[in-house]
């Protein structure tokens, strides 16, 4: 095995609680120097997935190797060489942001500069404040701050830009570029397609405790799913049609009715179309599923 | 965040050799719990309730009580002086502190701790969990330390307690807190893993606290409860601890007061080592970092 080149490898994971299969058989790799993201609705299995590769969570079976080692029995040597932001931490939080970050500093054997890691994280000003007395997206970036402080050679971001404001957001992503220049693997959960599609070289993409899709995070759902669509409306019923050539398409429609087409629309589908194509279906039967035993149980 | 950070080293891009933890571990263990001791006081005093229901609660009791029984007497010294409130209660304010700093703190503060994510966190980063507890213990005894330091010079200054003489009560002092505070420590470890989540760790550890000092002759005297109460109150340690500290601060002709008028510092120490070795066991057993699986 060489483990200079896969980082994570994960074949066949399962992970049942009782009768509950929370994840379903599921492979992939993350190479080295790569960010991989890992989408999918709530439930699927995504945070199960994490917590296992982390080391916070055993298994049921199948094999997994984070950085060469089984999670389940990482040690000390091991945690120092990962980065993990958790996804939400409510810490009573009675220590100053610098007092935090030289803290976890001092933990790891070969740490970056605290100051540079706050400024990184843009919170130069509120290095003397109580981390308790932070906004929620402050407190966010603290974490990510103490994610990056022992300069991991893999970062887990489990959720990391919930509750941050659009800026916010768009620095942490040049944030995450810096570190992806410097050879950093990453592994990204997010609800934000927008993010995982700016940052991801890949992506694996989850549903009902199963991989449904696995690809470069331009190909995800294949090459029929990003085929862009036309749409016209025709003797008052909605008509639509997948075409590689939509001005073609266009122009043979104004042909056809002398003029402008009734209420045309020309859509090149962005990931979240194509991931909610990938699992909306499913998730939505299972919505309304949910909704259904629920009503049935009022009764 | 312009995001404009050092590489941290170009080795760790090489397989990771550059990274691994060298020290000696043991050593490296205690470095960080050192470092831990002085990151858990500072934080502790950061926390309002804390400081008052565990830091200066002894402290406004010993004044209370003090004041309000200021025309009492609590028994007369072999020169006929009366023993005042406040010389009664100091001691008793000392035992008990030493079991709140260690037993209450320790007990609530661990089981937020868990709920929280800390120690999720904390089990996500290369401490070691030696190092954690050394942080617990040093911060259970230098907040004990400062609040007995507090309770006997108010009780010198404020209320003219007069303090021992004879260096070998000192020296009973200095182990009677020391043995209980580890003691007390290592308890409340072992009670955070009873509280089934952060909320709750005050209503589960508050009451089994306050039960113990009305019984272990804090708060009422030792000698007036009747023998059966006494009995029950011996299998604990606060009533061990409140002995020896009456043993330092109270003239020795009241020892008659006590179980077989005696001080029995022996008995004391036995007490204390069963409770720490019960402590370490259940410790042993219940303590994680995280709850796998939960």
């Amino acid at each position: 095995m060489n483990s200079t080149e896969t980082v994570i490898e994960v074949r066949d994971l399962r992970k049942t609680y009782g009768d509950l299969t929370a994840v379903d058989g599921i492979s992939f790799d993350i190479h080295r120097g790569e960010t991989f993201a890992l989408l999918g609705p709530n439930g699927a299995g995504k945070s199960t997935t994490i917590e296992i590769l982390e080391g916070y969570r055993d298994r049921s079976s199948g094999d997994v190797r984070v950085l060469g080692v089984d999670p389940g029995r990482g040690g000390l040597d091991w945690t120092a060489r990962l980065g993990i932001v958790l996804q939400s931490s409510g810490e009573s939080g009675n220590v100053t942001v610098g007092e935090q970050l030289q803290h976890f500093a001092a933990l790891y054997p070969n740490p970056r500069d605290v100051d540079e890691v706050i400024a990184a994280v843009g919170l130069e000003s509120k290095a003397g404040v109580l981390i308790r007395k932070l906004s929620g997206g402050q407190r966010r970036r603290v974490d990510v701050a103490v994610g990056i402080v022992g300069a991991p050679e893999l970062l887990f971001l489990d959720e990391p830009t919930t509750g941050f404001d659009p800026e916010a957001r768009r620095n942490f992503w040049q944030l995450i570029r810096t570190l992806q220049s410097e050879g950093a693997s990453i592994l990204l959960t997010t609800h934000y397609l927008d993010e995982a599609a700016q940052l991801s070289d890949r992506a694996g993409i989850i549903a009902g405790g199963r991989m449904v899709d696995l690809a470069p995070i331009d190909q995800i759902g294949g090459r029929e799913s990003r085929v862009p669509l036309v749409r016209w409306l025709e003797n008052g019923e909605r008509r639509e049609q997948r075409t590689e050539a939509p001005a073609t398409l266009v122009s043979e429609l104004v042909g056809r009715f002398g003029g402008e087409p009734e209420s045309l629309e020309v859509i090149r589908p962005s990931l979240e179309d194509v991931y909610l194509d990938l699992v909306g279906h499913e998730y939505a039967a299972e919505m309304a599923a949910d909704n259904l035993n629920e009503t049935e149980a009022a009764r | 965040m312009t995001a404009n950070l050092t590489a941290a080293s170009p080795a760790r891009n090489e397989g990771g050799t550059g990274k691994a933890i060298t020290e000696n571990g043991l050593a490296r263990a205690v470095r960080l719990g050192v470092l831990r001791i002085g990151y858990e006081v500072r934080a502790y005093f950061r926390q309002g309730d804390t400081v008052f229901f565990t830091f200066l609660f002894p402290v406004v009791m010993l004044t209370i009580f003090s004041v309000s029984f200021s025309e009492a007497s609590f028994g007369r010294t072999a020169d006929g002086d009366d023993i005042t409130a406040a010389r009664f209660f100091l001691p008793a304010m000392l035992a008990a502190g030493v079991l709140l700093s260690g037993l209450q703190n320790l007990a609530i503060d661990i089981a937020i701790e868990k709920s929280d994510g800390t120690l999720k966190r904390l089990a996500g980063s290369p401490l070691p969990v030696v190092s954690y507890f050394i942080g617990k213990l040093g911060q259970s005894f230098v907040t004990g330390l400062m609040q007995a330091i507090l309770l006997l010079a108010l009780g010198f200054t404020v209320f003219q307690v007069p303090l021992p003489e004879d260096p070998a009560n000192w020296w009973t002092f200095a182990w009677v807190f020391a043995f209980g505070v580890l003691t007390s420590a290592i308890l409340g470890i072992a009670l955070s893993a009873v509280p089934r989540s952060g909320k709750s760790a005050n209503a589960v550890v508050i009451p089994i606290v306050l039960v113990l000092q009305f019984i272990s002759g804090v708060y009422l005297r030792f000698s007036d409860l009747p023998e059966w109460l006494q009995n029950v109150a011996a299998v604990f340690p606060l009533k061990w601890m409140a002995q020896g500290m009456r043993s330092v601060f109270l003239p020795d002709e009241l020892r008659v007061l006590e179980t077989n008028e005696s001080w029995n510092l022996g008995g004391i120490a036995i007490a204390l080592s069963i409770w720490l070795v019960v402590g370490l066991i259940v410790t042993r057993l219940t303590f994680r970092w995280i709850r796998k699986d939960s």
